[in-house]
């Protein structure tokens, strides 16, 4: 919906502030991420809210660089949406995804958000990277490339092809599907951006490009199954593509062939793991028990939860384009920082993660905490991988 | 942000410039609260981590002539956290450490910043055995805002106000000494402010006009096995007073209310009495609960089946209240607290109801008793749509009629509006006046703190 048909609701938030905590009643610490890091009501979803209703529809104050940094803070992680009492709960990411496309219209997003959208817009990802690179991930492993009558598209998605931490994720689950022996391939050079981010960052008009090309493409290759390996694409592709894909994660797919005896995990991987949970699996799509049965059912395995877990999981910081635009920016107090230090505190050796953004966000905190010797951040492709 | 402000840059100097703000944003948010006052100018929101740091601001306010205002969750909808006269707001919610609990005598010391939720869960977790009393607001507001303006707590009915619960208190001064209160001035042990001259008072329902607190000490209470919720129904407020009366005659009602609301439906026109009871032993509870449904006559109807939405409001520690808040389907609620004694509860319900239909507001009334029933808040609840100024306008003119209308009563008003306060003030007997006005002219010499309070 347009921002307009927002204009009934969008002053209607109290501020009662439920929004910032989880839905067990712990109020100990807040599950907003970007309240959770600066503090001020500005950047709380209320104080939000009450800004974009100031400056958008009431026109009370002006459109600033400060606003625009407030609005792009958030990673629309959901949690909001999770926690608000209201009836207008399911609204509230969707306001402010309406509002980024004023501001995108307006062209005052902020300079790394126009540089993401043009980049994508450009090159088909994020990077700049050229489209000839998009496949070489997956070259010395021989994946192959989608042909008509393969049962599955592996769609591996920007962050995946590109980001080199994120790349070990997308090979481990090439390998995976491979030894699966399920038929499958990918696109390589001719796989486009899912658009996930870009509609998160208000850009309707590209994201409906993308999305329009990518049905196109899919249909043209008869492509009935898709399996992703980033959350992100999975949102993107099951919830707003077409009926006529089937659209899984992969660790949807895993669990599925684990369960049917078609993938045999054995206890080549012994740790204590815990499972961070990708804001795209959990809160948007309801995935909770797919990884989590993945990873108890590989014998050497010890599974212990954070306390902020499922639907109450915090996010890495990552979402709404901010591991691109790092909006939301570092410090011992950013997100990831602050859930790579939850994750040690649970006696685990192993933060397992689904999802290729929450793997490069994490890892990276893992360094700027000086953990790297004693939290190890695996996907769970890699760990489905050294367990077969 | 204009770096060449000078009061913005010492500020930076004293709190680090991510948690100082002049920026048009922080200072609309600031400027407002969810209640139906007019906005009012912030020329600078600062969120202080330590005393230390609140110290070094008050000197420069006094250096400056700048006035300030604390903050804790900014929730009182009276808007008395919003500057009168511009100046520094200062957000205390960085301050959020719990400092100690006394399991043996049973206090805890928290900072300014601690909200009601944190403490909450972090009993629950270390010393599930004892609770604090938590007010009918979201888990966001603080402990120490709420203890400072005669907040009302589940556990006020039976123990009374926050404010009562204070064992003592560290404040820096409007002249930026840092200075203890109670016994925690003359020993490590933050057990009790007396038998020591109660100088908690000068800082107790003053609006922040005579000091900043950075912590408090509050009073803890056993936490009871067994809780449930009985409901009563009647259509005669003439009964209220009755009601009140015996049911504090068993001094066994752990929380008390009185609701009257249009919304929803099945709710218009009837008056529910809402008692909280509890028990550690099941034949305890089964006691409790019987001496009371058998306790009324045929004016007061119990209710064999407890309608969900109760069970659900006030089982629930904090109930969820805000739902209020969206009645008039906009994001906007105030309120007028009126502190009463038990026998106008009839005269109050019945001119508030008229007062509601006369502004054409969703009429709610909501009542907690006090202090072991020795007075009501009589809540005259005012739901009204943030996007329509003239609704807003309505609810203010609903609420001034409903002040002068608790002020004539004999009532007194709970954390006033700025408009309320100076009823009062125009009241209040011309020597406390006067002894007001020493007093906070003692403290702070150059009327740096929240001034426009307390003013008439």
């Amino acid at each position: 919906m347009a921002f307009e048909d927002y204009q009934n609701i969008i002053h209607r938030c109290f501020r009662c502030g439920y929004c910032r905590f989880t839905s067990d009643c712990s109020y100990l610490g807040f599950n907003c991420p970007v309240y959770d890091k600066y503090h001020f009501e500005t950047y709380s979803p209320g104080g939000m809210m009450w800004l974009i209703y100031a400056s958008l529809v009431k026109k009370e104050i002006k459109w600033t660089e400060h606003m625009s940094k407030i609005l792009y803070s958030c990673t629309m992680c959901r949690n909001c949406s999770e926690q608000c009492r209201f009836k207008f709960s399911q609204d509230i990411i969707d306001i402010l995804k309406a509002a980024r496309e004023e501001t995108v219209d307006a062209q005052t997003a902020p300079p790394m958000v126009g540089r993401f959208l043009t980049n994508v817009y450009m090159y088909s990802n994020p990077y700049r990277e050229m489209r000839g690179k998009r496949g070489d991930w997956a070259e010395d492993i021989k994946i192959p490339r989608y042909q008509k009558g393969d049962e599955f598209l592996y769609y591996v998605g920007c962050v995946g092809s590109y980001d080199t931490t994120s790349k070990k994720a997308a090979r481990a689950l090439g390998k995976v599907l491979l030894k699966s022996g399920l038929s499958f391939g990918i696109l390589g050079e001719k796989e486009n951006c899912d658009g996930n981010e870009v509609d998160m960052l208000g850009e309707k008009s590209l994201f409906e490009f993308l999305r329009e090309n990518n049905i196109q493409m899919f249909k043209e290759l008869g492509v009935k199954k898709i399996v992703t390996l980033s959350p992100h694409s999975y949102n993107a592709m099951k919830n707003n593509y077409s009926d006529e894909f089937e659209v899984f994660h992969y660790t949807q797919l895993l669990w599925n062939l684990i369960e049917c005896g078609k993938l045999n995990v054995f206890e080549n991987f012994k740790a204590k793991v815990t499972y961070h949970d990708p804001c795209f699996l959990g809160r948007y799509n309801n995935e909770y028990d797919s990884p989590r049965q993945i990873l108890r059912a590989i014998p050497g395995i010890e599974l212990i939860e954070m306390e902020r877990n499922r639907e109450n999981a915090f996010c890495c910081g990552g979402g709404g384009g901010n591991f691109y635009t790092d909006i939301l920016g570092s410090g011992k107090d950013s997100p990831s920082r602050v859930r790579v230090r939850e994750a040690y505190d649970t006696g685990a050796t192993v933060l397992a993660v689904a999802c290729p953004i929450c793997m490069m966000m994490l890892e990276d905190a893992v360094k700027a905490e000086g953990l790297e010797e004693k939290l190890a951040i695996k996907d769970i492709s890699e760990i489905v991988e050294e367990s077969l | 942000m204009i770096e060449k402000d000078t009061i913005y840059n010492s500020l930076a100097v004293i709190v680090g410039k991510d948690f100082v703000s002049n920026r048009q944003e922080e200072l609309y948010i600031y400027s407002r609260d969810p209640g139906a006052q007019r906005p009012r100018k912030v020329d600078y929101v600062v969120m202080p981590k330590t005393a230390e740091e609140v110290q070094k601001i008050v000197l420069l306010a006094n250096e400056e002539k700048v006035p300030i205002t604390p903050m804790g969750g900014g929730f009182t909808l009276s808007a008395l956290t919003v500057p009168i006269r511009g100046g520094i707001v200062l957000d205390m919610k960085r301050m959020d450490r719990i400092v100690e609990i006394n399991e043996k005598s049973k206090y805890a010391i928290v900072e300014a910043g601690v909200s009601q939720g944190m403490l909450k869960s972090y009993l629950e977790r270390n010393h599930p055995h004892l609770q604090h009393s938590m007010p009918e607001a979201p888990p966001t507001v603080t402990i120490v805002g709420n203890a400072l303006i005669f907040g009302h707590g589940h556990l006020t009915p039976m123990h009374g106000v926050s404010s009562s619960m204070i064992n003592g208190m560290e404040v820096v001064l409007p002249t930026g000494e840092i200075c203890k209160i109670g016994s925690c001035s003359i020993s490590p042990y933050w057990f009790s402010r007396g038998p020591l001259p109660d100088l908690a008072g000068l800082f107790i329902g003053w609006f922040g006009t005579t000091g900043i607190i950075t912590r408090i000490s509050l009073q803890l209470f056993p936490k009871p096995k067994l809780r449930d919720v009985l409901v009563f129904q009647t259509n005669d407020p003439d009964s209220l007073p009755d009601v009140v009366f015996e049911v504090f005659q068993t001094e066994m009602a752990e929380n008390f209310f009185i609701i009257a609301q249009d919304k929803p439906d099945w709710m218009c026109g009837h008056i529910y009495t809402v008692i909280l009871v509890t028990g550690n032993s099941e034949s305890e509870f089964d006691f409790k609960k019987k001496k009371l449904v058998g306790m009324f006559d045929e004016r007061v109807k119990f209710l064999e089946e407890t309608p969900s939405t109760f069970k659900r409001r006030f089982l629930d520690v904090p109930p969820f209240a805000a739902t209020a808040a969206d009645f008039a389907k906009g994001g906007g609620f105030e309120y007028v607290g009126a502190i009463l004694p038990i026998e106008k509860i009839p005269e109050a319900w019945r001119r508030g109801w008229e007062i509601a239909r006369r502004y054409s507001v969703v009429f709610s009334l909501g009542h907690q008793a006090l202090d072991c029933g020795h007075s009501i808040m009589f809540g005259l609840n005012y739901s009204f749509n943030r996007a329509d100024e003239g609704d807003a306008e309505r609810v203010r003119n609903a609420i001034d009629e409903s002040d002068k209308m608790i002020l004539e009563l004999g009532g007194v008003l709970w954390k006033a509006e700025l408009p309320g306060q100076k009823l009062m003030m125009k009241k209040i007997e011309p020597n406390t006046r006067e002894l007001m006005n020493r007093v906070r002219k003692m403290l702070d010499p150059n009327g740096i703190m929240n001034p426009g309070n307390w003013s008439d």
